[in-house]
């Protein structure tokens, strides 16, 4: 009978201690451990959740990146395109100026060769005009010491004068 | 290879232990058993009696025995407490008694049908007299031994987890036990945002049970005491479950006893048998409760003692059958005390999870 018959002892002592037991597991063993169990899920579901985002963050900057160095390609060709009409301008203007300067100068060469022989003409004449004078005044000097021939040769220039 | 035998021979030797040192137990009570009844009567001083052997074990006590060779007892004196109307309150060590063989301040153990094994205060006429009895018994002593394994294991715990370090040693033993209840059993049963209040109390009933149930299966102190498959113990439990249930039940709750929607009228009017059969279930759910844990938990001890029972009953026939059935007894044995390893977690658990249905019908919001 003993078996199923509760000790009024027993029960008191029991109420007694498992009161006591529930306040201070509750307080100092169940409150911080599951607030910690929690804690820490929500740690790792936050961390987790974190990584997802660095990691599409980094697909991002990865297409990011590609989309730069392929616009930079694309400005580098254009940039060599360009530099490379230029470069051929500035060849063909280049050709343009130093044929006009070259036909410039043979030009001026010719003017002035022109010039001198002009002026080198013109001094032969100068000077073949006054040996002439010379030479025709020695041969005056000889033949006009005799007076006809003066008269003679004053006609023939009167004549001359009057024919030109 | 080598190291798997060792590991075997390991377990080997534990278990052994478990089933060796209750044979110590028994053999002094045989002997105790004799020497009772030698006084008795002369012809049957051989005679075993197995009910009063189990029932010694099984039921509280006012020592704790460990062990007894021939005439000389090895046990744990306790505190006797207890107040009676004529004398008022006396306290006293229960060795004092001299194991319920002499009185002390005229209480003593009675051997009387009714109270046998309950101290009795002896009137001056002859009559036994029953006093408030509030002693530290074995199983309060139990109990309180279980609380501080409790405080010790769980605030040690808790502190580790103050740390905030990767989680280490016994720590990672219990934190699938509470993620269990909490996640396994409060979670889906109570519901979300309901089970957190709970779970100081299914945490505390779960473990109280638990560890009262494999010390009880420890044959030697801390161990040994029939803690859990006492009604007393298992009635406070329950009772506890009836407290957080009625002081949590919301509307819903009292309208479903008082007034159940849905029920025809004639089962309300003009006899009430409705409230009638819920209030009967309201406290017919905790009286499950607690029958269920002190019926497995008790039955368990009762089988492994009978089968050490066993032993003494042939070896009373003729002394080598005893030797010849011991083996025997050991596989039984050994066998039976895995079983009620595996029954101390479910019934743990089952009281843990029962106690969450009712929190949970008790807070449910609609149906």
């Amino acid at each position: 009978m003993e078996l199923i018959t509760p000790g009024l002892g027993l029960v008191f002592w029991m109420v007694l201690s498992f009161s006591m037991l529930l306040y201070i597991l509750k307080k100092f063993a169940w409150k911080p451990i599951l607030k910690a169990l929690k804690e820490r899920e929500n740690t790792i579901d936050t961390a987790l959740k974190s990584a997802d985002k660095a990691r599409e963050k980094m697909e991002q900057l990865k297409a990011d990146n590609e989309k730069t160095i392929k616009e930079a390609k694309n400005i580098r060709d254009s940039l060599l395109k360009e530099a490379r009409q230029v470069k051929d301008k500035i060849i063909v203007e280049a050709k343009q100026k130093a044929n006009s300067e070259a036909t410039k100068i043979i030009a001026d060469a010719k003017r002035k060769i022109e010039n001198e022989k002009e002026a080198a003409l013109d001094e032969i004449k100068n000077q073949v005009a006054g040996f002439s004078v010379e030479i025709a005044e020695k041969i005056l000097k000889k033949k006009l010491e005799k007076t006809k021939d003066q008269k003679d040769l004053i006609n023939k220039l009167i004549d001359e004068i009057k024919i030109n | 290879m080598h190291k798997n035998f060792r590991k075997i021979d390991l377990i080997f030797i534990i278990l052994s232990a478990f089933v060796l040192i209750p044979n110590g137990f028994a053999f002094e009570n045989r002997d105790e058993n004799e020497k009772e009844n030698s006084v008795k009567t002369e012809h049957e001083k051989e005679k075993f009696d197995p009910g009063n052997f189990i029932f010694d074990h099984v039921s509280d006590s006012y020592e704790w025995h460990i062990l007894s060779v021939k005439d000389f007892h090895v046990t744990i004196p306790l505190p006797v407490i207890v107040y009676s109307k004529v004398s008022g309150l006396h306290s006293f060590w229960s060795s004092k008694l001299h194991h319920g063989h002499s009185e002390y301040k005229g209480f003593c153990i009675s051997q009387t049908e009714s109270d046998e094994g309950k101290i009795v205060e002896i009137m001056e006429d002859g009559t036994e007299v029953k006093p408030l009895d509030f002693s530290i018994s074995k199983n309060v002593f139990a109990v309180f031994i279980s609380m501080g394994f409790l405080f010790w294991i769980f605030i040690s715990i808790a502190r580790k987890y103050e740390n905030k370090k990767a989680p280490s040693g016994f720590q990672n033993v219990m934190e699938p036990l509470i993620l269990f209840i909490r996640d396994s059993v409060a979670k889906p049963v109570i519901g979300e945002g309901k089970y957190e209040k709970y779970m100081p109390f299914l945490l505390t009933v779960f473990f109280f049970i638990l560890i009262n149930n494999l010390l009880g299966l420890v044959p030697v102190p801390p161990g040994g005491a029939n803690v859990t498959g006492n009604l007393a113990v298992t009635g406070v439990l329950a009772l506890f479950t009836l407290l957080v249930t009625t002081i949590t039940g919301n509307k819903y709750y009292w309208q479903d006893i008082y007034n159940a929607p849905g029920v025809p009228l004639w089962m309300k009017i003009p006899i009430p048998l409705m409230p009638i059969i819920e209030i009967l279930g309201l406290f017919i759910k905790p009286f499950v409760l607690m029958i269920r844990l002190f019926a497995n938990i008790a039955a368990g001890h009762i089988i492994v003692m009978g089968f050490f029972s066993l032993i003494f009953i042939f070896g009373d026939i003729i002394p080598y059958l005893g030797y010849a059935v011991s083996p025997i007894t050991l596989v039984f044995t050994v066998f039976m005390s895995i079983i009620e390893i595996l029954v101390s977690f479910v019934q743990a658990y089952v009281f843990t999870l029962l106690s969450a249905i009712y929190f949970g019908m008790a807070t449910a919001e609609h149906h």
